[in-house]
């Protein structure tokens, strides 16, 4: 059914329609729609879950540990301040191999106080273990939390994963979306069932102690998790194709790539500008690319060193930055590359609810086009739209 | 049991009971009764965390699971009487 909506609903009724059976959401800003949409459902018995009024974001992740200890498929999601709360139970749920989706609505985290959107909040995750994928528009949101929740179950994964929407250009920017029949993701989405459910006639111990002798190993299984969910998101989103229609590339989408003097790579809702932009370009006889940038974790680091098949010269957009370093897509893009391989530049932008504009956009490219054509990077990061006073911006 | 990562559950799981685990060896003090000043309330069975204080049945004196007290001193602290002192452990 062809619906308008925004992505926090989007987000919502995908949990309705992948038969969550417990959700415990504390509200911020720009994701509280997400858990006021999911009480409607419930209240109404639209949705046949439990709905946990929390305390705050740890005791939300905290209370779905549990829940999928006992078998339920559970749902939350959160933003900036919400999630840096969650961060010690995201570990948790890492950890304890809980496969848990939660929409993250990226948002900045303070001081000063900034409610708009950016990624640093989900880039500051990134090494908890989580999958992180990015979306582009609010169709993708629904359509990722139905295919997370498929790849997160999967007893070859057993690992949570974010699904990431831009806090309010996504979040509460109201859309088409195509919402899939229930009996379809019926079919696509089977039953969580566990492996070692809570059961009083089997009883095991969850959450004990590992002494040094076999911590290693524990790490080790969530390592080769994280390497089989290449496959397994490539997999689902096949399988999503054959029965509704709709696919995104992969872990990373080329767009307009092959023989690009220059390509972006970018993630979220900027790809599709970014996206917009290329193809303007290439009327015009210059060749750029878009490289969206999907899958962050894990990082699809086989597919950018594809991308230096296709061109010589990168540049790699950050929502994020991070101090003392430079923008941690950029980071991992560089180091997937090897010697030999194609120029990299990174663009630091779109913070704090600044706009990643067709001109931003435009100015990019043509400086990548320059780079390529001196066989030269100026320099290493670019605040791009920096008040300066220099007037590059 | 396990000799390499493959034959790990593929969550952190333990089938074995905490019984199985002696805990005892970590112990650096361990409690000891005296009986003369012992009341039997039975306050060291309630508090102790570890379900080391045994009670066979009501009536009896109160006394230590080694195997698996790790001499955390719970049950000193809470004894009315003072009746449980922790000793040095010695080799």
């Amino acid at each position: 059914m062809i619906d308008m909506m925004n992505a926090n609903h989007a987000a919502a009724i995908a949990a309705k329609l992948a038969r969550v059976d417990v959700t415990a959401v504390y509200p911020i800003t720009p994701q509280t729609s997400i858990s006021e949409k999911l009480a409607e459902m419930v209240q109404k018995g639209e949705m046949d879950a439990k709905f946990l009024t929390v305390e705050s974001e740890h005791s939300a992740m905290s209370v779905l540990i549990g829940a999928s200890y006992a078998g339920a498929r559970t749902f939350t999601a959160t933003s900036s301040h919400g999630l840096a709360l969650m961060h010690e139970m995201l570990m948790w749920a890492v950890g304890a191999r809980r496969p848990i989706v939660m929409p993250v609505a990226a948002r900045t985290i303070g001081a000063p106080w900034n409610i708009w959107g950016e990624h640093q909040d989900v880039i500051t995750e990134r090494d908890t273990g989580w999958l992180q994928i990015f979306c582009e528009n609010n169709q993708e949101v629904l359509d990722t939390v139905l295919m997370a929740y498929r790849v997160a179950e999967d007893p070859e994964v057993m690992l949570p994963i974010m699904v990431v929407e831009d806090g309010f250009i996504m979040s509460h920017t109201v859309d088409i979306v195509d919402v899939p029949e229930q009996d379809r993701v019926d079919r696509y989405l089977p039953p969580f069932r566990p492996k070692y459910p809570i059961d009083v006639n089997n009883p095991m111990r969850h959450g004990g102690l590992v002494m040094p002798d076999w911590w290693t190993e524990f790490r080790y299984l969530i390592h080769l998790s994280q390497e089989a969910a290449r496959t397994k998101l490539v997999e689902a989103e096949k399988a999503f194709e054959e029965e509704f229609g709709r696919s995104y590339g992969g872990l990373m989408e080329y767009y307009q790539c092959e023989d690009a003097d220059a390509i972006l790579v970018i993630a979220g809702s900027a790809a599709g500008t970014a996206k917009e932009v290329a193809d303007r370009f290439r009327s015009e006889g210059k060749k750029v690319g878009v490289a969206k940038l999907r899958v962050f974790r894990p990082f699809p680091a086989k597919e950018v060193r594809r991308l230096s098949e296709m061109t010589s010269t990168i540049g790699v957009f950050d929502r994020s930055y991070t101090f003392g370093d430079g923008g941690a897509m950029f980071n991992e893009v560089r180091s997937a590359l090897q010697p030999g391989d194609s120029m990299v530049k990174n663009y630091v932008g779109g913070l704090g609810g600044r706009d990643v504009t067709v001109k931003y956009i435009e100015w990019i490219f043509e400086d990548l086009l320059k780079i390529s054509a001196a066989g030269k990077v100026d320099r290493v990061v670019e605040w791009v739209g920096l008040k300066d006073g220099t007037g590059r911006w | 049991m396990y000799r390499t990562y493959k034959d790990l559950p593929s969550e952190p799981v333990a089938f074995q009971s905490t019984e199985d685990i002696m805990t005892g060896t970590w112990r650096t003090i361990r409690p000891v009764i005296d009986k003369g000043k012992c009341i039997r309330c039975y306050m060291c069975w309630k508090f102790c965390p570890d379900m080391s204080m045994i009670v066979e049945k009501e009536g009896d004196y109160p006394y230590v699971d080694l195997d698996h007290c790790k001499g955390c001193g719970i049950c000193s602290n809470e004894c009315p009487r003072g009746a449980i002192k922790m000793e040095r452990e010695t080799l």
